[in-house]
């Protein structure tokens, strides 16, 4: 039977007892940390909630230089049908004059420059810029404006102006025909 | 520290108690016969008391709001119409809650800026003030979550400009928000949450309201004069000297309370909060509630980075903003340190006196700012605001501290002869 003198090793003054607590100490620890992640992970977005699948809108309506909003995960996605010079106003500027360096082609795809599609979530502070219905005001570069707190957004949707840092984002989406949009 | 008396009912019941848990001697102790208090208190240190009488309100018409209302976004809002029309006495209730919320920040602001005026931060009172700013820290948190349970479009749109103020965290702030919303934009689980914890944080605020309490028996109460108890005779009992102060001013107080709720119930509120929540639509101007508008202000004037725009920034703009509105509160955590003039009270600092009106100007300008859409000349008025409020508590007190020639201090409470300058 092991009695306590015979688990002291004196030469250090550490015994087996020290061990033991520190590596228990240790354990208890770890396992309080590892238990406390359920308890966070729980606020992310659950399941059901990140299946919420991707949508389909039908684009044929949509006029030369109209726009509409969508919803996607809770949130507006402006669908742009640009005309020429709002293409080519968005090509005319310089990037290196921009807040966020992109230029229209990283923004939209390849032959289907007539359309441009970004979330409706402003930047800055998330929310919905005006200038997707008529008679909306589009904030100085022709695009949209967001009257929270005055950012401006250009044809490209690219920020210009206004506390937003950066471009109105760009869903992942694709065209499934000539007028079948799919976003997500 | 005062001494503690234990109390000694006469009648055997509560003796007998009392010899098992002594909670009689504890308000004794805190309120009652055997609280010796200044006896120079004015009416500024009514609002500490109106402060505990509000969170009390508060949670008596919250827990009973919470047996109509529905956390659900189909239903949150029309459950709360349902409580205004249907249930008996509903529209009563919920008046005195969401009125009860702003004057719940009056009696608390009253009390802040009494502490700023009269030193109520400066040793041996530090832990007590810090507390104070704990409690307030929650308020807001709490009063920001129950503004979302109605579902209004004030509620919605409040609700995304707010959490969306952590996605300017560098790196990780995308996912803190998606944490805190539980999905991609301020949803169902969002409303869960919150009024999960809108009903939870009144008690924890209960909780750190008497740690304040205790502090305060620890340390004592300050007094307008600013100047350490000499004797007894500067002291008078809490009870009933104070109780029947602090009922009368309850009386005052709660007779404005009652003119809001019943004559002018939402004239502290927002029209748009009438209105259903609609995530693809922003209100023409999102508005706080009266009581955030000078952080408001704060955080919308700093639209420039910290470091050479374009060139090389330290933080960015939203970041920055965002820090400096949070700093706006926490620099009064500081504030022990930042003014380190032994005079405690105003009225002793004739230059300091002046500097604090500015602040309280300041403050309500801030207010104003942080209504107005930010156009014209208002962007710039905001600066010049913020970098008063900053410059106060980092440069003026700091260098007033080193520098000001006080007035002589009486010599003590009961006897207010002046001594000579120190
Ligand atoms: C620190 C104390 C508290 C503050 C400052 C506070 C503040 C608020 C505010 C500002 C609202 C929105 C009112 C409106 O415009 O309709 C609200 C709503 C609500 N609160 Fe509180 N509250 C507090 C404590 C509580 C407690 C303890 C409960 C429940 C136990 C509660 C339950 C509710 C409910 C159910 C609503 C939604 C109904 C409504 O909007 O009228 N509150 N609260
Ligand atoms: S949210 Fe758009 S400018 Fe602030």
């Amino acid at each position: 039977m092991s009695t306590l003198e015979n688990t002291h090793h004196e030469e250090d003054g550490v015994t087996r007892r020290d061990m033991i607590h520190v590596g228990a100490g240790v354990m208890a620890g770890v396992g309080a940390v590892a238990s406390l992640w359920p308890f966070i992970d729980q606020m992310n977005p659950a399941a059901d909630t990140l299946a919420l699948a991707s949508i389909e809108i039908d684009i044929s309506q949509i006029d030369t230089g109209s726009a509409i909003i969508v919803k996607w995960r809770g949130k507006p996605v402006f669908i742009r049908h640009r005309t020429a010079e709002e293409i080519s106003e968005a090509n005319a500027v310089a990037v290196a004059d921009l807040i966020d360096r992109q230029t229209d082609e990283e923004r939209v795809q390849a032959g289907k420059e007539e359309w441009l599609v970004v979330m409706g979530v402003c930047t800055h502070l998330g929310c919905v810029p005006l200038g997707t219905k008529t008679g909306e005001e589009k904030g100085d570069y022709g695009g949209w404006f967001c009257p929270c707190h005055g950012s401006h957004y250009d044809t490209s949707g690219r920020i210009r102006k206004g506390p937003a840092p950066k471009n109105l984002e760009v869903p992942e989406y694709a065209f499934l025909t000539d007028t079948t949009l799919k976003i997500g | 520290m005062a001494e503690w008396k234990a109390a000694k009912p006469e009648n055997k019941v509560l003796g007998w108690v009392e010899e098992r848990l002594p909670i009689l001697s504890l308000v004794n102790n805190v309120v009652g016969p055997d609280t010796p208090t200044p006896r120079n208190l004015n009416y500024w240190w009514n609002f500490g008391s109106l402060a505990g009488l509000m969170l009390v309100i508060q949670i008596i018409s919250g827990v009973v709001l919470a047996m109509h209302y529905a956390a659900t976004t189909g239903v949150a809002f029309d459950s709360v119409e349902r409580i205004m029309r249907d249930v008996n006495y509903g529209w009563l209730i919920r008046y005195m809650h969401a009125n009860g919320a702003s004057f719940f920040f009056i009696a608390v602001y009253i009390h802040i800026f009494r502490g700023l005026y009269f030193g109520s931060y400066k040793a041996p009172r530090e832990v007590l003030w810090m507390l104070g700013v704990v409690i307030f820290l929650l308020m807001m948190a709490t009063a920001f979550m129950g503004y979302v349970l109605p579902w209004g479009q004030m509620s919605f749109w409040g609700a995304t400009v707010i959490t969306n103020l952590f996605s300017a965290i560098p790196m990780v702030g995308e996912s803190i928000v998606q944490l805190l919303w539980g999905g991609f934009s301020v949803d169902n689980p969002t409303l869960n949450r919150f009024f999960s914890l809108h009903y939870l944080l009144p008690f924890v605020i209960a909780g750190v309201v008497i740690l304040h309490l205790w502090a305060k028996k620890i340390s004592d109460s300050g007094n307008p004069l600013g100047i350490d108890v000499k004797s007894s005779a500067d002291q008078i009992p809490f009870h009933p000297f104070y109780t029947v102060k602090d009922a009368f001013g309850a009386g005052v107080f709660f007779f404005v309370f009652a003119m809001f709720i019943f004559y002018m119930p939402n004239a502290l509120g927002h029209p748009d909060n009438y209105i259903p929540a609609d995530p693809l639509v922003t209100p023409p101007s999102i508005v706080p509630e009266w009581y955030f508008l000078p952080y408001y202000a704060i955080l919308r004037s700093i639209d420039f980075p910290l470091g050479i725009p374009g060139v090389f920034e330290l933080v960015d703009a939203k970041l920055l903003g965002v820090l400096a509105m949070f700093a706006s509160i926490l620099v009064w955590l500081l504030l022990p340190w930042l003014d380190t003039s032994k005079v405690r009270s105003g009225n002793f600092r004739p230059l300091f006196k002046w500097f604090f009106a500015f602040l309280v100007v300041d403050m309500f300008i801030l207010t104003w700012l942080g209504a107005q859409k930010p156009e014209g000349n208002i962007p710039l008025y905001g600066k010049i605001a913020t970098a008063y409020y900053f410059a106060y508590f980092l440069v003026i007190l700091p260098v007033l501290s080193r520098k000001e020639t006080t007035l002589p201090l009486p010599e003590s409470i009961s006897n207010p002869v002046l001594k000579p300058a120190e």
